[in-house]
C-alpha cells in the first residue's frame, strides 16, 4: 500500500512500470513450471538439511548442486524463510514435492529477488543521456530502455514461468555495467566477481571485463592518439582489483578448499560429460553443424558411401543429455569449442585493447563475447541468449544501427525460447507476451530514431 | 507514437491479463453434485446439442430443469449450441447426454476458457477500442489510457475468466448499442441492444435509458415529421430482432410462456444469497423477506426502482444528449441493482460498464465506483479461490487509473461536475464549501474499510453464531457506497445544465 501511495503521489512512471510488471509476474504464478522448480527445491533442501561438506556430494536427487557456492548460500538463506511456508519442502527425500505453499514461496522468492533487477535498471537509466529527442515521455530513451529491460519477454518467461533466478543475477550484471559507466570501477569489478560466484555462466563475458579493466582502469592515461601509454600503468589499481577478486573467490571457495573438495566442486560446475548440445538444441553454430552432419550421413547412406553398421545408434535429437560422436564430420571436443569461441571474440577484444572507446566500447565487447560464447560454446542452453539480449538493450536506445541489430537479435532470440513452454495453456501467454514485446520494441525504437534519422540525413552526415 | 501501435499493445495487455486469470480455478471446480456456473454452461451445450429446440426450456426426463436449467434468453442457447458443435468436433464426451455431467478435465477447461476469450475478442474488445477512439475532446494518449483502464476493469475479468460466465457478450452488444445510438446510427444501435437483451435478460436494466434517449431524439426531430419516421423504424427494428431471435419459440403460446417463466422467476423471492442491495441490507435489521408476502415484495421493489430512476429518465426524454444518456445508464442500472427483484451480485457489472464509459469525464469517482464494485464481488471470488487474481487485477487497475488520469488531482468541485449543484446549495447554505474535501475523506474511509474487510475476511474465521458475518458486512458496506453513488449520479444528471455543458472542458 505504501508503494501504491508513492506511485500515486509522485506519478512516477518508473514505479508504475516496475509495479505493473510485478503484478503481471504475480498473475503468472499458476502457470506451468519446468523441472528447474524441483532443482531449486532440492537445493533448498540440501543447503538446509545437510552440512556444507555434503552440499557438493549429495546425489539423492538427479538435480545435483551445480552452481557456485554463493548461490548455495543464497538458497540456504531462502530455506530459512521457506520453513515458515512449508517445512516439508526442505526434506531431501521429498522428490518432486510441490505443494501449493511451496509453489507460492518459490514464485514469490523469484519475484522478490527481482527488486535487485529493478534497482539495476534504474541505475542503467541514469547512464543513458536524455537526448532532446521528443518531449513526450514515452519517446524518451530512459522510458524505452526501462520497458525493454523490465518487461523483457525472455526474462519473464524464463524466470516466472519456466522458473529460474536470472532476474537478480542479471541485475547484478547490469549494476556492474552501470557502475563502470559511472566510472566506479572497483564497485563494478566487485559486483562482477560476486556475480561469477553466483552463476559461472557469466564467465562467457569475463574476457570483456578483464581486458577493459586492465586497459582503461589500470592504465590511467592514453596518448593523444588514443593508443596505450605504458608508463601510466598503475600497480595500485591492478593490485586492488586482484585483491577484490581474490577476496571474493576466497570467501566463496575458501570453505571448500579447506575441506579439500575443490575438484568435486569444479566437476559439478563444469560437467563436460553432458555433451555438445543440450537436450533442446540451442540455436547456435553446433546445431547447424549437427544438422549438416545428419544430412550428410543420410545422403551418405543413400549413396552407399557409409556402412550402416558403423553409424552410432544414439540420436542427438532424442532429447537425452549425453555425449556422442558425429558420423561424417569430425567430432567436436570441449577444447575445440573453446578455441572457436576464443577466435570469435578476438576481434572485439583487440578493439577493446587497442582502440578503447570507454564504457560503450566495453558494452559492445561484452555483448559480442556473450554472443560468441553462445554460438560456439559447449553445452549451451538456449536461455543463454539473454546474456546478449539484455546488455544489447542498453546499446539499442542510443544508436540507430544498434537498434536495428537489437531488434533482429531480440526477436529471434525470444522466438527461440518458445520450445521452453510447450504446454497448451501457456501457448496464448507466450504468443501474447511475444507480440507485446516485439510490437513495442519495434515501434518505440522506430519512433525514437525516426527524428534523429531525418535530422541527420538532412544534414548529409554519414552515421553508423 | 502512432495510435494503432499503442492501442494494439493495450489490447494485448488486456488479453494477457484475461488469459492468466483464466488459469485459475472456476466456479464449482471439483464440487459435486451441483458444481457451479462452469458446469451450467457445459450443461447448456449438452442440452442444446442433444435435444430439439422445443425441449430446451421444458422439464423432461432428458432435461432436468432443477440441474442448471436454461434461464437465459434464446441467444445464449444458440451460442451454447455453436460451442457444442466445436466441442463435438474435439471431444464428444464433453457434451454426451447424461454421461457428461460434472465432466472436468484440463483439456475441457482449456476449451471453455478459449470460448470465453474468442467471444470477448469478437464482441467486447472491439467495442471498447472503437468507443475510446470515438471519444471527443481528448488527446490520443488519453484515449489509449482510457482503453487500457476499461480493459483492465477487474470485475468483468474475474467473473468472465475466473468464475466463468459470458458477460462480455451481452455487455459488448450493449456497448455497440451505446456506440450506435451516440453516433446517430440509431437503427444499428438498437439492433445491437436488442441482441444484448436477447442474450441476457438483465440487460433490461439498460433498456429504459435507451428507450428514453431514442424517444427524446424522436421528439427533438419533431413527432410530425422525421421523428415519427424514426420512431416507426426503431419499433420495426426492435420487433424484427426479437422475432428473429425468438422465432422457434413463437410457434406455440406455451413455448413463449415457458421461456418467460424461466427468464423471470418471480417465485424465487426478493433476493437470493447475499447481494449488495437495499433489500438484503435491510434484511439484516428487519427480515422483510420473511415478513411480507411475495406480491407485496414485488410491488414494493417495482415502486422503489421506478421512483428512483424516473427523474433521470424524464430529463433524458426532454434533453437527449450523449453525455446525459451515459450518466442515465449508470443511474438507471444502479437503481435497478439496488431496488429490484431477484438481483444477483454479478449484476453490478451492468452498472460498471456505463461507469467505465464515463471514466474520462469523472475519473476520480468512476475509479472509486469500479473499485467498490469489484470489492462487492469479494465473497463470490473467495468462494472460487480467486483471491490472488482479484488483488492483483485490482491493484493493476488502480495503478493504471492513477497514472493515466492523475485522479487525485481531479477532485475539485469543477472536476467532479458538482459545481452547479454546490452553487445552488450555497444559495441556502453559504458555508457549503467543503464538498470536495468531504468527498476526498469519504473516499479514504471507503478504501480503508474495504481493505480492512478484505483482510478480515481472508485471515479471520467468523464467529460460530454468525457464520455469514463477513459476507453480510461486505454487502452492507458496498450497499452504503452504492447509495452514495446513486445520489451523486442523480445530482450530476439533474444539475447538468446547458451552461454546464458549454464550460471549457478540462482534461
Amino acid at each position: 500500500m505504501a508503494a501504491l501511495t508513492i506511485a500515486a503521489g509522485t506519478g512516477n512512471w518508473f514505479s508504475a512500470l516496475a509495479l505493473g510488471v510485478t503484478l503481471l509476474k504475480c498473475l503468472l504464478i499458476p502457470t506451468y513450471h519446468s523441472t528447474d522448480f524441483e532443482v531449486h527445491r532440492n537445493w533448498l533442501a540440501i543447503t538446509h538439511s545437510l552440512p556444507i561438506s555434503q552440499w557438493y556430494y549429495e546425489a539423492t536427487s538427479e538435480w545435483t548442486l551445480d552452481y557456485p557456492p554463493f548461490f548455495a548460500w543464497f538458497e540456504y538463506i531462502l530455506s530459512h524463510v521457506a520453513k515458515y511456508f512449508d517445512q516439508e519442502m526442505l526434506n531431501v527425500r521429498n522428490l518432486n514435492y510441490s505443494s501449493s505453499r511451496t509453489l507460492l514461496f518459490q514464485r514469490f522468492s523469484v519475484i522478490f529477488m527481482d527488486v535487485l533487477f529493478v534497482y539495476a535498471v534504474h541505475e542503467c537509466c541514469k547512464c543513458i543521456d536524455g537526448k532532446k529527442v521528443g518531449k513526450e515521455l514515452t519517446e524518451k530513451p530512459k522510458f524505452i530502455l526501462s520497458v525493454l529491460l523490465l518487461w523483457n519477454f525472455g526474462l519473464l518467461i524464463v524466470d516466472h514461468i519456466h522458473f529460474q533466478y536470472n532476474g537478480f543475477l542479471f541485475g547484478l550484471m547490469l549494476l556492474s555495467i552501470a557502475r563502470l559507466f559511472q566510472k566506479r570501477h572497483m564497485e563494478g569489478a566487485f559486483l562482477f566477481a560476486v556475480l561469477l560466484h553466483f552463476k559461472h555462466i557469466y564467465l562467457y563475458v569475463a574476457p570483456a571485463y578483464g581486458v577493459y579493466l586492465l586497459r582503461s582502469y589500470c592504465f590511467t592515461a592514453n596518448k593523444p592518439d588514443g593508443s596505450i601509454r605504458w608508463n601510466s600503468f598503475s600497480f595500485v589499481r591492478v593490485i586492488s582489483l586482484g585483491l577484490v577478486v581474490f577476496l571474493v573467490s576466497a570467501l566463496s571457495l575458501g570453505p571448500f578448499l579447506a575441506l579439500n573438495q575443490l575438484p568435486q566442486v569444479f566437476s559439478r560446475l563444469f560437467p563436460f560429460k553432458r555433451g555438445l548440445c543440450h537436450a533442446y538444441w540451442a540455436p547456435n553454430f553446433w546445431a547447424l553443424y549437427n544438422a549438416l552432419d545428419k544430412v550428410l550421413s543420410v545422403i551418405g547412406l543413400k549413396l552407399k558411401f557409409l556402412d550402416p553398421n558403423n553409424i552410432p545408434k544414439a540420436s542427438m535429437t532424442s532429447g537425452l543429455v549425453q555425449q556422442f560422436q558425429h558420423t561424417v564430420l569430425p567430432s567436436v571436443t570441449p577444447l575445440a569449442t573453446l578455441i572457436c569461441t576464443l577466435i570469435a571474440i578476438l576481434p572485439s577484444i583487440f578493439c577493446l585493447w587497442f582502440k578503447p572507446q570507454g564504457p560503450r566500447g566495453f558494452l559492445r565487447c561484452l555483448t559480442l563475447c556473450a554472443l560468441s560464447s553462445f554460438m560456439f560454446g559447449w553445452h549451451v542452453h538456449e536461455k543463454a541468449i539473454l546474456l546478449a539480449v539484455l546488455p544489447m538493450s542498453l546499446l539499442s536506445v542510443q544508436k540507430a544501427g544498434d537498434a536495428s541489430i537489437f531488434l533482429i537479435l531480440t526477436t529471434t532470440g525470444h522466438y527461440s525460447l518458445f520450445p521452453l513452454l510447450f504446454t497448451a495453456p501457456e501457448l496464448p501467454i507466450k504468443i501474447l507476451l511475444m507480440l507485446l514485446f516485439t510490437i513495442y520494441s519495434i515501434s518505440s525504437l522506430k519512433t525514437l530514431f525516426r527524428q534523429s534519422f531525418t535530422v541527420v540525413t538532412q544534414a548529409g552526415v554519414q552515421w553508423h | 507514437m502512432e495510435k494503432w501501435y499503442l492501442m494494439t499493445i493495450v489490447v494485448l495487455i488486456g488479453l494477457t491479463v484475461r488469459w492468466t486469470v483464466s488459469l485459475n480455478s472456476y466456479s464449482g471446480a471439483g464440487k459435486p453434485p451441483m458444481f457451479g456456473d462452469y458446469e451450467a454452461q457445459r450443461h447448456w451445450q449438452e442440452i442444446t446439442f442433444n435435444l430439439p429446440v422445443k425441449q430446451w426450456y421444458f422439464n423432461s426426463s432428458d432435461n432436468n430443469l432443477q440441474y442448471w436449467g436454461l434461464d437465459y434468453p434464446p441467444l445464449t442457447a444458440y451460442h451454447s449450441l455453436l460451442c457444442a458443435y466445436v466441442a463435438k468436433f474435439i471431444n464428444p464426451d464433453w457434451i454426451a447426454l447424461h454421461t457428461s455431467r460434472g465432466y472436468e478435465s484440463q483439456a475441457h477447461k482449456l476449451f471453455m476458457r478459449t470460448t470465453v476469450l474468442i467471444a470477448d475478442l469478437l464482441i467486447y474488445i472491439p467495442a471498447v477500442v472503437l468507443y475510446c477512439c470515438c471519444l471527443k475532446d481528448i488527446s490520443t494518449k488519453k484515449k489509449i489510457a482510457n482503453a487500457l483502464c476499461i480493459l483492465l476493469y477487474p470485475g468483468l475479468i474475474l467473473i468472465d475468466y475466473g468464475h466463468f460466465q459470458y458477460n462480455s457478450v451481452s455487455l459488448g452488444f450493449a456497448l455497440w448499442g451505446v456506440l450506435g445510438v451516440s453516433c446517430d446510427w440509431d437503427l444499428l444501435g438498437s439492433l445491437a441492444f436488442c441482441l444484448a437483451i436477447n442474450y441476457k435478460q438483465m440487460e433490461l436494466y439498460h433498456s429504459l435509458p435507451f428507450f428514453c434517449f431514442l424517444l427524446g431524439k424522436c421528439f427533438k426531430k419533431g413527432l410530425k415529421g422525421k421523428g415519427f419516421v424514426l420512431l416507426v423504424k426503431l419499433a420495426c427494428t426492435v420487433v424484427a430482432s426479437f422475432v428473429l431471435c425468438w422465432l422457434p419459440f413463437f410457434t406455440e403460446r406455451e413455448q413463449t410462456l415457458q421461456v418467460l417463466r424461466r427468464l423471470f422467476p418471480v417465485d424465487r423471492g426478493l433476493f437470493e444469497d447475499k447481494v449488495a442491495n437495499i433489500w438484503c441490507s435491510f434484511n439484516v435489521f428487519l427480515k422483510i423477506r420473511d415478513i411480507l408476502p411475495r406480491h407485496i415484495q414485488l410491488i414494493m421493489s417495482f415502486c422503489f426502482t421506478f421512483l428512483s430512476l424516473l427523474p433521470a429518465c424524464i430529463k433524458l426524454i426532454l434533453q437527449p444528449s450523449s453525455k446525459g444518456f451515459k450518466f442515465t445508464l449508470v443511474s438507471c442500472a444502479l437503481s435497478f441493482f439496488l431496488f429490484s427483484f431477484q438481483v444477483h451480485e454479478k449484476s453490478i457489472l451492468l452498472v460498471s460498464l456505463p461507469v467505465c464509459l464515463v471514466l474520462s469525464e469523472i475519473p476520480f469517482m468512476s475509479t472509486w465506483f469500479l473499485l467498490v464494485s469489484t470489492f462487492s464481488l469479494l465473497p463470490l471470488l473467495l468462494k472460487d479461490e480467486l483471491l490472488m487474481p482479484s488483488v492483483v487485477t485490482t491493484m493493476a487497475f488502480f495503478i493504471a487509473c492513477v497514472t493515466s488520469f492523475s485522479i487525485f488531482e481531479k477532485t475539485s468541485e469543477e472536476e467532479l461536475r458538482l459545481k452547479s449543484f454546490s452553487i445552488s446549495v450555497r444559495k441556502y447554505l453559504p458555508c457549503f464549501t467543503f464538498l470536495s474535501r468531504m468527498i476526498q475523506y469519504l473516499f479514504l474511509i471507503s478504501v480503508i474499510t474495504m481493505v480492512l474487510l478484505t483482510l478480515m475476511t481472508v485471515t479471520l474465521d467468523p464467529p460460530q453464531k454468525l457464520p455469514d458475518l463477513f459476507s453480510v458486512l461486505v454487502c452492507f458496506v458496498s450497499c452504503l457506497n452504492f447509495l452514495f453513488f446513486l445520489v451523486y449520479f442523480n445530482i450530476i444528471i439533474m444539475w447538468d445544465s446547458k451552461s454546464g455543458r458549454n464550460q471549457k472542458k478540462i482534461t
